[in-house]
């Protein structure tokens, strides 16, 4: 069988599922809405005032969406650099660049694996929290109808496959803080400094948001593509957000990519 | 096709030059020893072969293909590692195989059992690399690079790490494989075992190479040196010093050593004789590939003047 992209990904799974950090990751992402039901199951009150806050209490279904909310300012960028700063670096660090690299597979296509079962472990981060939220939330609060952005009631069926959406919809900005990650990965060659990095971006965007006030510009900033999903909590479903988070990210993640695969095919492998 | 020619290869790091216009050429079925002292450029110029490297200055073909411009394809038939082999320390010795033969391709995935037989770590294969000794890695660096079924192997310093009874198993195998026609690169530190094993030499000091081609062919341009005991070791130290044919008188031992060719050689013999020594001993020395090294490395002589130095 002549190898591809598709062998170097299915390997960069298996390693993934063989590596610790991976579990703190997912670990991490699952035991986040336990702990914010079981917070708010010891006192009264609660984040009503968040999207969809207004439906704690009443039901599970929104617990994960809104247990994202809190995450989107840091902790889903942190378990995400987690896995994309090391993806590449811990194979020059391991000195293991150059046992891939004098195979068959050409460079790009093992960067390309990399690159696709990074995002794959962002769909299971946030798989982990959607799921482990809908069981927590369900145990807690039950499967009851939902009270959309706009005060229209979905019933829990619908609301469940908007919840599955508007994961996917996060997942593409946070795709692109992984692809950023992933490109410090290949230029710093150091796990700590490209997951540091890659918190920093986020940091340097959401400082660009609250200090900068030009209002058109927070729109194309990455940060705020994390609340583009809002937009299909509404009645009817408010598509601009979602697009525009769609392009931007797309925009935020080829750049950082583009140059990662072009130093990445061209570098030297020297002691690593 | 030539398994490896090199030509002109230059690779600097800032004024530092790792490599300065390095020529090689391996051939076909040869075990091809590359030595030099540690920082010579040897593994600088083995990841240059290997594409892992791009030279400054000057080319490398392998069976013909620019590692430099045509890779993965230049490296069909090639299989080996530069410097001590790493793996995953996550991942089994088994599973680090199977990764690396998935991306090999073709027929690599059914190799993986044979290949863990053949360097004797079959029982061992399901442990974590993690575990693994330094020995046990260098011999599942050389299983990975079976893997590939190649028809030549570059080893960098394959005996590294390996205990006695590991490096007579390595140099067995090593045989073994270039009797079955594969050709070998070799680098090592190893001079008696480059001397046992390799066909061809190379030798390379800051950067450079200062000698490459048949072993035998190093051997025989070195001056012939000869062994000599007497009844009267002091008489005949003065008779040497004294005979403007020979050349580096010294004592070692009980013996003189010196140099000179056979017609000064037989000439002394029946001074000697006439003097009224008698010779216990007046016998050739061969030079050893760790003498003719360090001539080569240390003082820096190009190998057309090596009579001159020894």
């Amino acid at each position: 069988m002549t190898p591809s992209t598709l062998t170097a990904y299915r390997w960069e799974v298996r390693k993934l599922v063989a590596q610790k950090r991976t579990y703190i990751g997912v670990g991490a992402s699952a035991l986040l809405p336990v702990i914010f039901v079981s917070v708010m199951a010891l006192q009264t009150g609660g984040p009503y005032d968040v999207p969809l806050g207004h439906n704690l209490r009443h039901t599970g279904i929104a617990l994960a969406l809104v247990v994202l909310t809190f995450a989107s300012r840091f902790g889903a960028q942190l378990v995400t650099a987690l896995v994309a700063g090391d993806i590449v670096a811990s194979e020059s660090s391991g000195g293991t660049l150059k046992m891939i690299f004098t195979r068959s597979l050409g460079r790009g296509q093992i960067l390309a694996g990399k690159t696709l079962a990074t995002f794959t472990y962002v769909l299971v981060l946030l798989l982990a929290l959607l799921v482990a939220g809908l069981v927590s939330g369900g145990i807690a609060w039950g499967f009851n109808p939902v009270v959309d952005l706009t005060g229209t009631r979905l019933s829990a069926a619908h609301a469940l496959g908007l919840a599955f959406a508007a994961l996917g919809v996060f997942a593409i900005p946070l795709a692109a803080v992984a692809a950023f990650g992933i490109f410090l990965s290949v230029v710093t060659r150091n796990s700590a400094a490209a997951i540091v990095g890659t918190l920093v971006y986020e940091l340097v965007m959401e400082a660009i948001v609250g200090l900068v006030h030009v209002q058109w510009l927070h729109h194309y900033m990455l940060s705020a593509q994390f609340d583009a999903w809002h937009g299909l909590f509404q009645t009817p479903v408010f598509w601009a957000p979602v697009v525009r988070c769609a392009w931007v990210s797309a925009l935020f993640a080829a750049v950082p990519l583009a140059a990662a695969f072009a130093i990445f095919k061209r570098r030297d492998v020297a002691g690593e | 096709m030539v398994p490896v020619e090199a030509r002109g290869l230059v690779k600097a790091y800032g004024r530092i030059r790792a490599v300065d216009h390095v020529d090689l050429s391996v051939h076909e079925g040869d075990i091809y020893g590359f030595l030099g002292p540690n920082g010579a450029g040897k593994t600088t110029a083995m990841r240059i072969l290997l594409g892992l490297l791009r030279p400054d200055e000057g080319e490398v073909r392998v069976f013909g293909r620019d590692p430099q411009r045509e890779l993965p394809r230049a490296l069909d038939g090639v299989g080996g590692f530069v410097e001590t082999p790493h793996f995953y320390p996550y991942l089994t010795g088994r599973s680090n195989l199977e990764l690396l033969a998935a991306f090999d391709g073709g027929d690599a995935p059914s190799r993986v059992g044979a290949v863990l037989e053949t360097v004797g770590l079959q029982g061992r294969a399901g442990d974590k690399v993690g575990g693994y000794s330094q020995g046990m890695r260098q011999r599942l660096g050389l299983a990975a690079s079976l893997l590939r079924n190649p028809r030549l192997l570059v080893l960098d310093e394959p005996t590294n790490g390996l205990d006695p009874g590991g490096i007579r198993d390595m140099r067995d195998l090593i045989t073994e494989l270039a009797a079955q026609g594969m050709t070998i690169f070799l680098s090592s530190h190893l001079l008696a075992e480059v001397e046992e094993l390799c066909t061809r030499v190379s030798v390379i000091r800051e950067g450079r190479i200062v000698y490459e081609g048949a072993l035998a062919d190093l051997h025989a341009s070195s001056a012939p040196r000869y062994r000599l005991r007497t009844s009267d070791q002091e008489t005949a130290r003065r008779r040497l010093l004294d005979d403007p044919a020979l050349r580096d008188v010294e004592t070692r031992g009980d013996d003189l050593v010196f140099t000179a060719d056979e017609a000064a050689v037989l000439a002394l013999s029946k001074r000697l004789v006439e003097a009224g020594l008698g010779i216990a001993a007046l016998v050739p020395e061969t030079a050893t590939l760790e003498q003719l090294f360090f001539e080569l490395t240390e003082t820096g002589e190009h190998p057309h003047r090596l009579e001159a130095v020894v």
